[in-house]
């Protein structure tokens, strides 16, 4: 029982990171149809800026808190670019996005490149994430802590915003039936770009969390999109719930692979897992459901 | 010209086999026939990728898994006539003398097993992974992420197996190919014809497969999945044919890149090389014959050119590459051909339709 409990809190710590990484694309695929190869590359300009607040104020007691604002609204900004420069005109071939969006991510892993020192830059834990504490006899750090309450304030949020918010309401009106929300007077078009934002700026919050954990370099987002994209694919596209059952359930499961076997193997057995998944449910978790054909 | 229209492609593939494999060998420095022959693995790849995606509809964003498959069957083999009969290959005995080999390598030891592992292995894969996701009407982005993520694990589970797969160092140092000296200079312009010779084969097996029902079939299937499922077909049969394609000739696209350039690492199978593969693919048109041939040996020659005389500067084009042509050329540089034609022509050709979807778009095209 012991040795159970190590991987299982480390893989809930690893699932609240690819819950942040994915809940930006559950907007931005599940809600938009937009397949955003470059939101690892926002993840990364999340904990670039993350290091760059860390410069500027250099007592990381603070830096860290006033990232997680400025990282948001960077990478959303980053995203807004996106949205407005390029994802605008394909909306109607949502593959293409995906090829898209794979160009972007590599000129923007050229300029970080460029910029930063190819071994990436350290990003200081603050004082007061040094600790750990013991859940179950076990000392947990209190960096893992952090990641997790961070996702499930992020969670929260992000599900209340697009539940009880008359903007959200819209955003679901506008993924529902875009035709029948422009006619009752919705600007689908300020929809698109605000959901665009949102999304892209949790990628920034993620990246906030991930410089704190592992490190910050140019290739650092393209250890995450893939595993992001298969918890939303899993989750069952646009569905909160799914997202975060799913992360939770990859992160334990990476977890306790690498801890049978190692940490390569266990990506690949969590890939077999993945698919022999969708045979099941291959509409992910949860599904919309609908009479349309699929 | 209008009997002779049918056989155009034929006759292209015909002045390309001409110039490949009589003009190049004539012509070309020792590096440059190198060179050449190393776009023309690309390119072999990149013709199962036009079939699978151009005319499928499939965006296969992991075929570097079946690029890397027939690359280490033929690594290992080379790896182990190198080392001779009964002794290690070099790399082992410096990781740990004592140990066997392990034993996935020893089959490899045969000529006769290494050629059929390199067309089995990835039907085999292909099989089981298209089986379980048509079936199971996986598509779209959701096909191209998992096949992009079974790329990813494959490269990181080789590089993290140093001891039976080399790691990220690779294989490498090859002395011999099937008996030939490698090193020697004409047997390196042998290696090449092959290398060439594969491609115009690939070729015409596409063009075959795309003027057969079949390739009608695959076509309707792209543009309108339901449509033919009603009319009686299984379109995962259908894609699942066009994907086991692909994969094969992926597979032998690696299996002649080892020979030609001498060493295979798991970052010529990962997720950036598969999307290299893609971008020749895009460039050059992927519905086209020729397109995906061409685009790739462009992407490889800026590849292997420009990505090491400016590597950053080659990164950029790379990216604007993949923008540009989405945004204004979704069917590639060779869809430029048709509409200059339709713009000349038009009086009295009769409009050949233009390879993108024509039929009225259903709600499931557009997803």
């Amino acid at each position: 029982m012991d040795a159970l409990i190590p991987p299982l809190l480390n893989g809930t710590a690893l699932g609240a990171l690819l819950l942040l990484a994915a809940l930006g694309l559950t907007l931005t695929f599940g809600q938009m149809g937009v397949i955003n190869m470059a939101h690892g590359e926002f993840i990364m300009a999340g904990a670039f800026i993350a290091y760059l607040t860390q410069l500027v104020f250099t007592s990381s007691n603070i830096s860290i808190v006033l990232a997680l604002p400025l990282a948001f609204l960077g990478a959303g900004l980053l995203g807004l670019l996106l949205e407005v420069g390029i994802i605008q005109w394909m909306y109607r071939r949502p593959l293409d996005t995906l090829l898209v969006t794979v160009g972007v991510s590599l000129i923007l892993q050229q300029i970080a490149l460029q910029i930063f020192p190819a071994q990436g830059v350290p990003v200081e834990s603050p004082g007061w994430l040094d600790g750990q504490v013991d859940i179950l006899g076990y000392a947990w750090p209190l960096r893992q802590v952090f990641t997790i309450v961070l996702a499930a304030l992020c969670l929260a949020a992000l599900a209340a915003w697009l539940k009880y918010t008359s903007f959200g309401r819209r955003i679901r009106a506008t993924v529902q039936n875009r035709d029948l929300a422009e006619t009752s007077g919705i600007p689908t078009r300020t929809v698109d770009r605000i959901t665009f934002f949102v999304g892209s700026g949790l990628a920034g919050l993620a990246g906030v969390a991930a410089s704190l954990i592992g490190g910050t370099n140019s290739q650092m987002g393209t250890q995450y999109i893939i595993p992001a994209f298969l918890v939303v694919v899993a989750g069952g596209v646009g569905q909160i719930k799914g997202t975060v059952i799913a992360a939770w359930a990859l992160g334990i499961a990476l977890s306790f692979f690498a801890d049978w076997t190692t940490g390569s193997m266990a990506q690949v057995l969590a890939f077999v897992l993945v698919v022999i998944f969708l045979q099941f449910r291959p509409q992910g978790l949860f599904t919309v459901r609908t009479r349309g054909l699929t | 010209m209008t009997r002779l229209k049918p056989w155009l492609p034929l006759i292209g593939i015909g002045v390309f086999a001409v110039l490949l494999l009589v003009v190049a060998p004539a012509v070309l420095s020792m590096h440059w026939i190198n060179n050449l022959g190393k776009y023309c693995c690309w390119a072999i790849a990149a013709v199962g990728i036009g079939l699978a995606w151009g005319r499928g509809g499939m965006l296969v964003l992991g075929q570097g898994v079946f690029f890397g498959l027939g690359a280490y069957a033929m690594a290992m083999h080379l790896t182990l006539e190198t080392a001779g009969p009964d002794s290690l290959p070099v790399f082992m005995i410096l990781y740990d003398p004592s140990a066997p080999l392990p034993a996935f390598w020893e089959p490899f030891r045969s000529d006769v097993f290494t050629l059929v592992a390199i067309v089995l292995l990835p039907v085999i894969v292909a099989s089981i992974l298209g089986y379980a996701l048509f079936k199971r009407r996986v598509k779209g982005a959701y096909f191209a992420i998992l096949t992009q993520a079974l790329a990813v694990a494959l490269a990181v589970l080789i590089s993290s197996t140093i001891r039976e797969t080399g790691g990220d160092t690779g294989l490498s140092d090859f002395k011999y190919f099937f008996g030939f000296v490698l090193d020697d200079d004409a047997n390196k312009i042998m290696v090449f014809m092959i290398a060439a010779a594969l491609l115009i084969v690939c070729l015409l097996v596409v063009w075959q497969l795309n003027r057969s029902r079949f390739g009608e079939l695959l076509i309707a299937t792209r543009d309108a999945e339901e449509r033919v499922r009603f009319l009686g077909y299984d379109p995962a049969n259908i894609k699942l044919v066009a994907f086991v394609v692909a994969a094969v000739m992926a597979s032998i696209a690696g299996a002649m890149f080892v020979p030609i350039v001498g060493i295979i690492t798991p970052a010529e199978i990962g997720a950036s090389a598969s999307i290299l593969m893609i971008a020749g693919v895009a460039l050059g048109g992927r519905a086209s014959l020729f397109g995906p041939a061409l685009g790739a040996m462009a992407i490889g020659w800026g590849q292997s050119s420009l990505g090491s005389s400016w590597p950053s500067g080659w990164i950029y084009i790379l990216g604007l590459v993949f923008i540009l042509v989405t945004l204004f050329l979704p069917m590639g540089l060779s869809s430029l051909l048709g509409r200059a034609k339709s713009l000349g022509w038009r009086s009295r050709a009769t409009p050949t339709a233009p390879a993108t979807a024509s039929a009225p778009v259903l709600d499931e095209v557009k997803k």
